[in-house]
């Protein structure tokens, strides 16, 4: 029989903190594939983010710095000019790197920095308890926005994926979800991509996956992910909105 | 007179309700009430804990090393908080979980009450921290059964109140258990 | 509750500080989530509105203390909230705050670090509050409370003494206060005679003089000059506002000093000293700036050993031993912040017997 379900070798065969159906560990896995699959653990920095992701150390194998909130970009930035020819990732939540962290974003990404952005949208800020993120989709109550957000005073969700695409330093741009084992593979594919276009040195490349947090989202791992497919993917579709290759 | 009272349990056991429970019968009573959660790595492992402090004067410090009375209602926190009550002090241990048959710990009264087998006996496990708080009341003489009871109302959330008859029921065994342990 | 005794409410000390806000006629609050003070925005997201305020969930630290400054300048009272991480992004804005001469309060529920640490408490942003903590030389107010009662009332002290002496005011505690539920009466808010905030930009109208809310000072000696403006206020404010408690200092032979959360464990210690014969007291700063300076000289003249205990290695103490006669040990115990480094009343009750006992004895008079 054919063994499918392996440990990628650059994680760790520990058990994580995460939630019981949190996608962390799935994005986890699938980075940690991409790694493995391009031959990349030995040479790979990744930078952590302040968020539940903020243990990457703790799973990944491989060399990690722990950024300021925000600032991974910023620190992945610093990292990969003093080391140019190491694999440099950072992964981050989407009160890290759409709210606090978007000067950091943007501006690495217009410079067409040569790193790669894995980032997780789960509608919320998780580790703190579950309250109103850049992303949080409109009329979502979280526990600072208990009537709900109110697109007039507090903006629209930000389309990262899109908005990034725009930028002229922007390699490569996807949104993947992982509600489905079809997009799962998908999603596998494409992180595997983002990395390949950093061993190419194409420029910055850049995967949004859409995540569900039951804990904070008050619900069971299936009706959580039951959201994704039904709330997520329609308000922000899948699919790859920059590839510097079709250019 | 200040009074002090240390819950331990894990999450499930409605540890910080009982805590509320108890501080809220405090106020009823007229006292001054520090609730405090203690929380930091021990919080991971899901554990649950709190120390209220009541008085009629000043609480002092939220913070005891030693407490008065521990309600303790795992094995985990029978192993780690028995021994930390004071000299002279009450240690009420879910004796459905804990296995406390050999154990001595010197100057320490341990009182053992099968909270899981009440609160079945009522008809939900749940009802746990209920026995404990009655045993509690029961055993320290500090607030009263009826104090207890009329704490309910601010302790529970307004769609719990249609289970207060319950939870009286059970804060009442845990009492009568304490009253045949003390005879 | 038809509660036979009082009209007290159980409340965690964050609720209180939110709670306070409101009945201090806050209009705005901006604030960005972090552990362990979220309680405060999440209160004021429910409740600002209902009163008709602004609550604003902001980007950022940063975006949401210029908001401050932007809201404050404008003449209306606001608030922000944050925590170790969060304060230091404030700095900035705070440094321009104190540079306009705006009124505006910051709660800081200090937790440990440096770096991104963790949540337990900690006193180790002393310095960080009471040195001003950004870049140019400035002090703010800063107020520690040692109870959920005065997370209410120290709250609303906050915004008279900011909106008094035109200088921004932080309310300094720590997890242990914030989280914890007490008993406390919800007092209305005192009355206070303010001056008008004539300075505040609203438009400018017809008739009147353009005002202008900015810290840039290029003429000939005009920073200078603020400078010493500033200092005189300061001073004004140290000889007028400077609030402390003392417990059982009469005939203290070892006086304990400490605020915030360690003066509520230090106290049950000192009492528990008293019951053992020992002759120890307690005093509590309860503003940090100004630091009661005087308050301690007084003390240090009939008692000349003093004990400062702090979650750090050791920054409160500095002003203790600046402030004392010249005579006067000042020792010191401190458990750095952490997870488990949370002192309890007996072992603060260990440091100070053994001090005590090895304390030089008092000369005897001879005849
Ligand atoms: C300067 C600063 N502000 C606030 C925080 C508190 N904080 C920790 S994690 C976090 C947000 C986490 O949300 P997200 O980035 O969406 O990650 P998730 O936990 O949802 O994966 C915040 C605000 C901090 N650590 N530093
Ligand atoms: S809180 Fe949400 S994002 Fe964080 S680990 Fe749990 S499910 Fe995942
Ligand atoms: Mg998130």
């Amino acid at each position: 029989m054919k063994q499918v379900f392996t440990r990628p070798e650059s994680l760790k065969d520990v058990p994580t903190h995460f939630c019981p159906g949190c996608n962390h560990g799935t994005v986890h896995r699938l980075v940690g594939e991409a790694i493995d699959d391009l031959g990349l653990r030995s040479e790979t920095i990744g930078v952590a983010s302040v968020g539940c992701s903020v243990f990457l150390y703790g799973y990944f194998d491989i060399d990690v710095i722990e950024a300021p909130h925000g600032r991974a970009p910023a620190v992945a930035t610093g990292a990969k000019r003093a080391r140019p020819d190491r694999i440099v990732f950072t992964y981050q939540g989407d009160g890290d790197l759409a709210a606090i962290g978007m000067s950091e974003i943007i501006h690495s990404a217009n410079r067409g920095e040569d790193i790669t952005v894995i980032f997780v949208n789960n509608t919320t800020y998780g580790m703190t308890g579950g309250q109103m993120a850049p992303t949080t989709l409109p009329g979502q109550k979280t526990s600072t926005s208990p009537y709900g957000r109110d697109v007039s005073k507090d903006g629209a969700p930000f389309k990262m994926a899109e908005l990034l695409a725009g930028l002229d330093g922007v390699a490569f741009s996807a949104r993947v979800s992982l509600d489905s084992p079809k997009n799962v593979l998908m999603a596998k594919k494409l992180i595997k991509t983002a990395f390949q276009y950093q061993v190419e040195k194409k420029g910055f490349s850049f995967i949004e996956a859409l995540s569900s947090c039951p804990t904070n989202w008050g619900m069971s791992p299936l009706a959580a992910n039951q959201r994704v497919t039904d709330e997520m993917v329609p308000y922000f579709p899948l699919g790859t909105y920059k590839n510097r290759a079709d250019l | 007179m200040r009074h002090d009272v240390f819950i331990a349990g894990y999450g499930g056991q409605g540890v910080l309700l009982a805590g509320n429970l108890l501080s809220y019968a405090a106020i009823y009573e007229g006292n001054n009430v520090s609730f405090f959660p203690a929380y930091g790595v021990e919080k991971r492992g899901g554990a649950a804990m709190c120390t209220i402090v009541f008085a009629d004067g000043d609480t002092g410090s939220p913070v005891v090393g030693s407490p008065t009375v521990s309600l303790l209602l795992n094995p985990l926190s029978f192993e780690k908080y028995a021994a930390k009550v004071k000299r002279g002090g009450v240690c009420i241990v879910n004796s459905s979980l804990v296995d406390i048959t050999g154990v001595e710990l010197p100057g320490i009264e341990i009182i053992p009450i099968p909270m899981n087998q009440l609160a079945l006996e009522i008809g939900d496990v749940r009802m746990v921290n209920m026995v404990a708080c009655g045993a509690y009341s029961e055993m320290s003489g500090a607030l009263a059964i009826s104090s207890l009871e009329a704490a309910l109302k601010k302790a529970l959330p307004e769609r719990n109140h249609r289970l207060i008859p319950a939870n009286i029921t059970a804060i009442e065994a845990g009492a009568r258990a304490a009253r045949a342990k003390k005879a | 509750m038809n509660s036979p005794v009082t009209e007290k409410i159980f409340v965690k000390g964050n609720e209180a500080v939110a709670m306070a806000a409101l009945e201090a006629g806050c209009r705005c609050y901006f604030g960005y989530p972090i552990t362990p003070q979220s309680d405060i925005p999440e209160y004021l997201s429910r409740e600002l509105p209902k009163t008709g305020g602004e609550f604003l969930q902001a980007e950022s630290e940063i975006g949401a203390i210029n908001m401050l400054l932007g809201a404050s300048a404008a003449g209306v009272r606001a608030m922000t909230s944050s925590s170790g991480p969060g304060i230091s992004l404030k700095q900035e804005g705070i440094s321009y705050m104190a540079g306009s001469e705006l009124p505006g309060v910051i709660v800081d529920i200090m937790r440990q670090g440096p770096g991104l640490g963790g949540i337990d408490a900690s006193q180790a942003d002393y310095f960080q509050a009471t040195r001003g903590g950004g870049h140019g030389g400035y002090r703010i107010i800063v107020l520690a409370p040692n109870s959920v009662q005065e997370m209410y009332d120290l709250t609303m002290l906050a915004f008279d003494l900011s909106d008094l002496y035109r200088i921004p005011a932080m309310v300094l505690a720590d997890s242990v206060i914030g989280q914890m539920k007490e008993s406390i009466v919800a007092n209305a808010r005192p009355e206070v005679v303010l001056p008008e905030k004539g300075w505040a930009v609203r438009g400018r109208g017809e008739g009147t003089e353009q005002n202008v809310v900015k810290s840039l000072k290029l003429g000939d000696g005009e920073m200078e000059k603020f400078h010493w403006m500033m200092h005189d206020r300061y001073q004004l404010l140290a000889d007028k506002e400077n609030r402390w408690e003392e417990y059982q200092t009469d005939d203290a032979e070892l006086i304990v000093t400490a605020f915030g959360s360690t003066s509520r464990i230090s106290k049950t210690a000192v009492t528990m000293a008293r019951e053992a014969g020992m002759k120890v007291g307690l005093m509590r700063p309860v503003t940090l700036f100004p630091f009661p300076k005087p308050a301690y000289a007084a003390l240090s003249e009939r008692c000349k050993l003093f004990l400062t205990i702090e979650l750090s290695t050791g920054q409160m103490v500095d002003d203790v031993r600046l402030s004392v006669a010249r005579d006067a040990e000042v020792a010191f115990y401190g458990r750095p912040p952490g997870a488990g480094s949370l002192p309890t009343p007996e072992e603060l009750f260990e440091q100070i017997a053994h001090r005590y006992r090895a304390r030089p004895a008092v000369a005897e008079v001879t005849l």
